[in-house]
């Protein structure tokens, strides 16, 4: 279908787009890559009147180290970008292992992370890798800007704690530490789809046993989860077969995933698992992985 | 903030200035308001990728962009890169493989086959699958255009003159010489 009758405007400066936003009302949207904005238009899913163009706004662009323990990331920083990005690569390769899971090439091409990360779909793979991380989302409104913390951004179905007139100005991550691991797999029918089931995790692997892990899955609930039981089981053990099984149980209390149109919660739950083992055993160089 | 704007942008080489509905899709102004017949709509919300083009460089969705976003932009379709000859050698491997079926998908094929091979220049057949994997064939013709893509990328890597191993090609599949605007209809 054709999008609903709207109407557009670009803003140049970010001063402008607030002023444009206060104007035109709470309904109206912003457009940066548009990539699911403009899906859910043809679905005729949203109806926002009025599209703010926020996409060619230097303030919210550019990929840089913020002293020696951060790299921020603008909020228009395409997948594609992010993907090739020498600081993404070597400080925060998680996102960088995450970016071919996006959609496919011409989507990455165009879609945003802060698009991904205001849109706040359960199964989209940067919600559950910012959490994983550690990030932080840098909000900002007309008068300031506030960070806040990857795990209390994502507060439901599609939701997030964004405030009316407030938008994503940047992703902050964590410089990844030496000794740490992390990983991000997914299950999908079609590669590129959303993900019927996916693990976004990190630990430290100290010898043979992973310290601080930080297991997310996604794709499993109405948002990004944070499996503490499994973390605890896993947390301090070597990956042998008995913690991974302990670990793999703790899902139980973690996990309560809808059925939907990939499967019911039983075998949601059972991807789970086996997404679990995969990912500890990543991380802890095991190999063969995928016989697990 | 209006629902009508005047846009003015270059589109294969040529600019053009139009008045568009703030609503119009990329793919619609190019095939509605311009007359370019050989980027396709589909599914139109971004799932199909019949209506890949090229925007500032890059493969995009057609349906998936505002025209009125394109002030200023470079957008280049499948007529644009078949004039310059950019992507001959894709084009007619695609012929000689019999790579397109119905031809629906086709220039989204090749404009997204283009960006893998300048990308990287000796794919393997899962690297291209991969890189394909958001471009659908309804004639399910995928092994004949994953073959296509192969072939192109090896010509290229060989180095071999086009014309001479184009017509080894031909005689193979025993199809009748390509010409890329046969391509095209």
């Amino acid at each position: 279908m054709k999008a609903p009758p709207l109407s557009y405007v670009r803003a140049a400066t970010l001063t402008e787009a607030f002023q444009l936003w206060r104007g035109a009302g709470p309904d109206a949207r912003l457009l940066a890559g548009g990539q699911t904005l403009l899906a859910t238009l043809a679905f005729r899913l949203s109806d926002p009147g009025t599209l703010i163009d926020i996409s060619r706004l230097r303030e919210l662009r550019g990929i840089a180290q913020v002293g020696t323990a951060a790299v921020r990331v603008g909020a228009l920083t395409t997948h594609a970008e992010l993907g090739r990005h020498e600081l993404i690569r070597s400080h925060v390769p998680l996102i960088a292992e995450a970016v071919p899971l996006i959609a496919h090439p011409a989507i990455r091409n165009r879609g945003t992370i802060g698009g991904s990360l205001a849109f706040a779909d359960p199964a989209a793979e940067l919600p559950a890798c910012c959490i994983a991380l550690d990030a932080a989302v840098i909000a900002r409104n007309a008068a300031d800007e506030r960070r806040i913390p990857a795990a209390q951004f994502f507060t439901g179905l599609y939701t997030t704690a964004l405030r009316p007139y407030e938008l994503i100005a940047a992703v902050e991550f964590p410089v990844a530490k030496a000794g740490e691991r992390a990983v991000i797999l997914e299950l999908a029918r079609r590669s590129g789809d959303y993900a019927m089931a996916g693990i976004a995790a990190k630990a430290r692997l100290a010898g043979a046993t992973l310290v601080d892990p930080q297991i997310v899955f996604f794709g499993l609930g109405e948002r990004p989860v944070l499996a503490q039981a499994a973390m605890a089981a896993i947390s301090g053990q070597q990956v042998l077969a008995g913690t991974i099984a302990a670990a793999q149980a703790a899902l139980a209390t973690d996990l309560d995933p809808p059925a939907d149109q990939h499967g019911s919660p039983q075998t949601k739950r059972h991807l789970a698992g086996v997404l679990l083992a995969r990912a500890l055993k990543r991380m802890a160089g095991i190999e063969d992985a995928r016989a697990a | 903030m209006s629902t009508h704007l005047d846009i003015t942008l270059t589109v294969n080489g040529e600019r053009v200035s139009r008045r568009v509905e703030a609503r119009r899709h990329l793919v619609d102004f190019l095939r509605l308001d311009l007359g370019l017949m050989g980027s396709h709509a589909g599914c139109e919300h971004g799932f199909c990728g019949a209506c890949t083009v090229r925007v500032d460089g890059a493969v995009v969705r057609g349906c998936l962009v505002l025209a009125a976003a394109l002030d200023g932009a470079q957008v280049e379709t499948i007529e644009g890169v078949s004039d310059t000859g950019e992507i001959r050698e894709l084009q007619e491997a695609f012929i000689a493989r019999n790579a397109a079926q119905c031809g629906y998908c086709t220039p989204g094929m090749l404009l997204t086959a283009a960006e893998l091979l300048r990308q990287n220049p000796a794919p393997t057949r899962e690297e291209i699958r991969e890189h394909l994997s958001g471009n659908y064939c309804r004639c399910t013709g995928y092994h004949a255009i994953v073959d296509a893509v192969a072939a192109a990328a090896a010509r290229r890597q060989s180095g071999v003159d086009g014309r001479a191993s184009e017509k080894e090609a031909i005689t193979t599949a025993d199809a009748r010489p390509p010409t890329a605007d046969r391509l095209e209809r």
